[in-house]
């Protein structure tokens, strides 16, 4: 089985899998980063979705060991010194989670979202949030909790 | 809701990879992006001995201009046609339907070749190569061949490449200066695939004006709509021109019924798409 080795949320890590091995479940089950959620396993609603060298990526449709020398950032490498992100701020203020199934998703597709486009209208949150699908049917709460934290960034 | 066992192969040479190719002899599947081949794996609806990894042959990632083309490596991102000055520049009607593939977090990992090469005719990358009148580059062990979307294309999800053939470069003629373009989409949920989509360029020398026109999701393969192209070509650019043109897209476009939507339907929004899109790329043009 190859050997992975990785940055995940800043630190180095490193673990042995079987290629068929998808980079979510390796997150998992292997290295126990519980935080990025399994919805459908074929890239429709998003809860999986993490930052793979910066970019927001659905981590079902990636295999563990493509992300060999990559840096992954998952919901858990989002707060600082204990302290929850600007982001995680604003959805907590503006009731964006209701069951918090997709919210790993939706955070990690907004940072991508403003870190392309630092004040997107609502409009552009709401097309960049269609990636993630919201089963509670909170986008309203969610599109202005990403508008608030484009507005104090 | 996993994938079925496969050996797995990352090579870092197109060479490496076609010798792969070779060696499995058709039993081999290359993995891209892996945004449409993944859910296939994850579904067990491909179950492949081998996966040839491309993602690791960085030759094949880059955007390029050559000769009055724009010629794209197939390994690039969707995300980086999407932020490209060049395609801005060069091929405005790619970008624009760039915005309309999937989501976000499916363009990052997404490339230009490998949608280009499952060929789904509901994707919008087919539908821009066959308006274009572009070309893609084929390389297997025999050698590099260049073929034009009509001898690529064969019918859903079916290409005429080899099973040792890699697709490794798509070239899209550079859109001359002052074209209008407008990639006009219906689909029932923000990212979904086509129910139809229509791609559209004009441009005008002197008193002449050029068309170009192809469908996705609307048959077997995208479609370029010649006939459609010849009203506006001669009628010019007038909106009873633009609805015959319409018209006639409805009549020459050949969809099934699936569970999405029936025939009659996708050929009512090919004429609509159509118009939409003419008028666009008609008010976009400049002079």
């Amino acid at each position: 089985m190859p050997d992975i080795r990785l940055t995940v949320n800043g630190a180095p890590r490193e673990g042995r899998c079987e290629p068929r091995k998808l980079l979510v479940d390796f997150l998992r089950e292997d290295l126990t980063l519980t935080g990025t959620h399994v919805g459908c396993e074929h890239g429709i609603c998003g809860a999986c979705t993490v930052l793979v060298n910066g970019e927001a990526a659905r981590s079902c449709l990636m295999l563990a060991v493509q992300a060999d020398g990559a840096e992954i950032t998952t919901v858990e490498g989002l707060m600082r010194d204990g302290k929850l992100h600007p982001l995680q701020e604003a959805f907590r203020e503006h009731h964006a989670l209701q069951c918090g199934f997709c919210t790993p998703g939706m955070l990690l597709t907004a940072l991508d979202l403003l870190r392309t486009n630092p004040s997107p209208s609502e409009d552009e949150v709401r097309e960049g949030i269609s990636a993630v699908l919201c089963r509670c049917t909170g986008y309203h709460g969610i599109v202005k909790a990403v508008l608030s934290a484009a507005a104090g960034a | 809701m996993k994938p079925p066992k496969f050996d797995y192969h990352a090579p870092v040479t197109l060479d490496e990879a076609i010798a792969l190719l070779v060696r499995y002899d058709g039993d081999a599947k290359l993995l891209a992006g892996g945004q449409s081949l993944v859910p296939l794996l994850n579904f067990r609806l491909a179950r492949p001995a081998a996966l040839i990894d491309l993602n690791r042959v960085k030759s094949l990632a880059y955007i390029r201009e050559h000769d009055g083309q724009v010629r794209f490596g197939a390994m690039t991102r969707q995300r980086a046609i999407e932020f490209s000055p060049v395609v801005a520049r060069r091929v405005p009607l790619l970008r624009e339907a760039t915005r309309w593939v999937g989501h976000l977090p499916i363009r990052s990992r997404g490339t230009i070749g490998g949608s280009i090469a499952h060929a789904d005719p509901s994707a919008e990358y087919p539908a821009v190569l066959t308006a274009l009148d572009g070309e893609v580059v084929a390389r297997g062990p025999k050698g590099e061949r260049t073929l034009p979307p009509g001898a690529l294309f064969e019918t859903y999800l079916t290409t005429t490449l080899a099973p040792d053939e890699i697709l490794t470069e798509v070239r899209l003629p550079a859109m001359p200066e002052g074209a209008g373009w407008a990639f006009e989409e219906f689909a029932r949920r923000q990212g979904d695939f086509a129910i139809v989509g229509v791609a559209a360029a004009v441009w005008r020398t002197g008193e002449r004006v050029t068309a170009r026109l192809a469908t996705a999701g609307a048959g077997a393969t995208a479609r370029r709509l010649r006939a459609s192209e010849e009203i506006v070509e001669r009628d010019g650019l007038t909106d009873a021109a633009i609805e015959a043109a319409a018209r006639r897209a409805s009549e020459l476009v050949e969809p099934d019924s699936d569970i999405h939507a029936s025939a009659d339907y996708r050929r009512h929004l090919a004429g609509v798409l159509t118009e939409r899109a003419l008028k666009r790329a008609r008010d976009t043009a400049r002079a």
